[in-house]
């Protein structure tokens, strides 16, 4: 099978140049986008550079952009990606620096993981032995514990394109590792810590995280994981928390969503600074003459939809 | 003509009225017609989801039950709309035991959810089943030359598993394809299958606009004169809070954002104003002149 690569490369030792070289290379028909990397390296250009060890999807090295989405190249066959044997664009991972060629500088994504805690800290006095907890409390922790720290979801979320300072999904999800973890004694203070600015309500549910893991980590779904244990422990001076009780409440009295009460609400009632720059969104909203009507009304059933969120959020 | 149970979701009857007057407008055109599900709750948009699973599905099982009644299939006009009740659908689709148990709770209202029900959005009606060479051939006023950026919104995207990639795999290129049959010439730019940033407008509106903002200056540098949307969700953010984003840009963006519907119902020859084209905070004149013209 013809492979064809047209891959991304950089060398900071001959410049600031960033350009794409076309390879073309013989593999078998199993063949994955990391074996063609490396029969390149061998064989064709030994000044290509990118990580890999394991190449079995368990090691997290070879994270890089196979046609604009993330993934592990050594678990994208050439037939997933280019089955009529089209031209296979590879570039490094975004959102981190990039060293040479596929290579990026992984240092943000471990002081991410740091900054989150990431081990357990269990209070009280220590077991005799090792701590006891039921099989079923542990069955939902191990998706996250399936983390193998590519990258993958850090380099395509969209939130830290345009802010770095944001957690990102792969802190998260390992956050939520120790949250759901029945030996852990700080749970409170965990979301506490992980509901400030930055951090789970700053995730925009884009979906890239969950699209692009290659362990089925769906980080992204973590995150929201957080998001309903801090709205169940009662944390919630934030705008993320008032925002999601707003909709909520909305929906529980009329069946639909109230924009204008959703929107203030979200920030406090009492929050002037931050309430004061709705005033030229409203005006604008009315001068475009589509201002909802300040009633809101209630849909056909809503007691029955009121009925459920009673029955099922209590 | 086709007959759909019309979602209508809750922005095109709040925030966003131009786009249920855009659709209801176009609708008869394509022999399409709705009837709307006026007593079906949110969705939840993801809101609820996060917070409690089952009340969000048994609210979007309660959904689907009514069209079940009515032996119709769901139309939508919102991806976010879409994405949640596909999530949802193929949930309750794939897990009888759960089924079960969300049909206890809607049996006081005498609802049972079948399984059966199939939820489209417009786009998706638009390139499988009315057809883009029949599209085509109904337009009288082509978009002609207009390069016209595509902006789809995550939850028609992603995750894939659950909105029928497998079965569709053009569905994260029907819009640009659409573009094109209405004679309008598609844009390609990073930022079309990106976040609007809409979900986190209320918690941090600098990134949230920075995130819009991005989207519009990358169109605008690629010569792109308006984008195009199926999500009313990301035409309040693109169109609404441009402002701001333009604030952060540091430039006045003067970008048209357009209503999937009213694209389609401009080059079917209804009029502008039909379209609710004169309700937007963005001025969409050099849009609708240049199709004029």
């Amino acid at each position: 099978m013809k492979v064809k690569l047209n891959v991304k490369r950089f060398d900071p030792e001959k410049g600031s140049r960033v350009y794409f070289q076309k390879y073309e290379v013989d593999m078998d028909d199993q063949a994955t986008v990391l074996d063609a990397l490396i029969h390149v390296r061998e064989y064709v250009d030994p000044t290509l550079a990118f990580r890999c060890s394991c190449r079995s999807a368990i090691c997290g090295s070879c994270g890089m952009r196979i046609n604009g989405m993330a993934g592990l190249g050594c678990k994208t066959k050439i037939f997933q990606v280019a089955p009529n044997g089209e031209e296979i664009n590879v570039e490094p991972m975004g959102n981190m620096k990039v060293l040479r060629d596929l290579i990026v500088d992984m240092g943000m994504f471990w002081d991410k993981i740091r900054a989150v805690e990431p081990w357990l800290q269990p209070t009280g006095p220590e077991p005799e032995r090792e701590h006891i907890v039921p099989n079923q409390a542990m069955i939902d922790l191990t998706v996250a514990m399936n983390c193998i720290m590519c990258g993958s979801c850090v380099s395509d979320c969209t939130v830290m394109e345009v802010d770095k300072s944001f957690l990102g999904p792969a802190a998260l999800a390992k956050a939520y590792r120790f949250v759901d973890d029945p030996r852990d004694g700080h749970t409170e203070e965990r979301i506490e810590k992980y509901s400030k600015p930055g951090g789970i309500w700053d995730c925009t549910h884009c979906y890239f995280c969950v699209q692009v893991c290659p362990k089925d980590v769906a980080p992204m779904d973590r995150i929201l994981d957080i998001r309903e244990a801090a709205l169940n422990a009662g944390i919630k001076n934030n705008n993320g928390s008032r925002h999601s009780d707003s909709f909520a409440n909305s929906v529980k009295i009329s069946g639909w969503l109230d924009e204008g009460r959703l929107a203030v609400e979200s920030h406090g009632y009492t929050n002037i600074p931050e309430l004061l720059p709705l005033i030229p969104v409203g005006l604008r909203v009315m001068m475009a003459g589509k201002m909802p009507s300040p009633i809101h009304h209630k849909r056909p059933g809503s007691k029955y939809v009121k009925q459920l969120f009673e029955k099922l959020e209590g | 003509m086709v007959k759909y149970a019309f979602y209508t979701g809750c922005v095109s009857k709040g925030g966003a009225p131009e786009l249920y007057q855009s659709i209801t407008a176009v609708a008869p055109k394509l022999g399409l017609e709705f009837e709307e599900l006026e007593g079906a709750a949110c969705t939840g948009a993801g809101v609820l989801t996060e917070r409690n699973e089952e009340l969000a599905d048994t609210l979007n099982a309660r959904t689907f039950a009514m069209a079940e009644r009515l032996n119709l299939p769901i139309m939508t006009i919102c991806s976010t709309c879409q994405g949640v009740m596909s999530q949802a659908n193929h949930r309750l689709k794939t897990n009888p035991g759960y089924l079960q148990r969300v049909n206890q709770h809607l049996a006081v209202e005498g609802l049972k959810y079948n399984g059966t029900a199939t939820v489209k959005h417009f786009m998706w009606f638009l390139a499988e089943d009315y057809g883009l060479t029949n599209l085509q051939s109904k337009v009288v006023r082509p978009l002609t030359g207009i390069k016209l950026a595509a902006f789809y919104g995550c939850y028609v995207l992603r995750p894939t598993k659950d909105l029928e990639y497998d079965e569709h795999p053009e569905r994260g290129e029907y819009l640009d394809q659409i573009i094109s049959a209405l004679g309008g010439v598609p844009i390609d730019y990073s930022g079309k299958t990106k976040c609007c940033g809409f979900p986190i407008l209320t918690m941090n509106e600098k990134n949230s606009v920075t995130m819009s903002g991005n989207h519009m200056m990358e169109v605008k540098e690629l010569g792109g004169e308006a984008m195009v949307t199926p999500c009313p969700l990301c035409h309040l953010s693109l169109d609404g809070y441009q402002p701001q984003a333009g604030k952060i840009k540091n430039v006045q963006i003067g970008m048209p954002i357009i209503h999937l519907p009213q694209a389609v119902g401009l080059a079917l020859g209804i009029p502008p104003q039909t379209l609710g084209l004169n309700k937007h905070i963005v001025s969409t004149a050099s849009f609708v002149g240049r199709v004029r013209s």
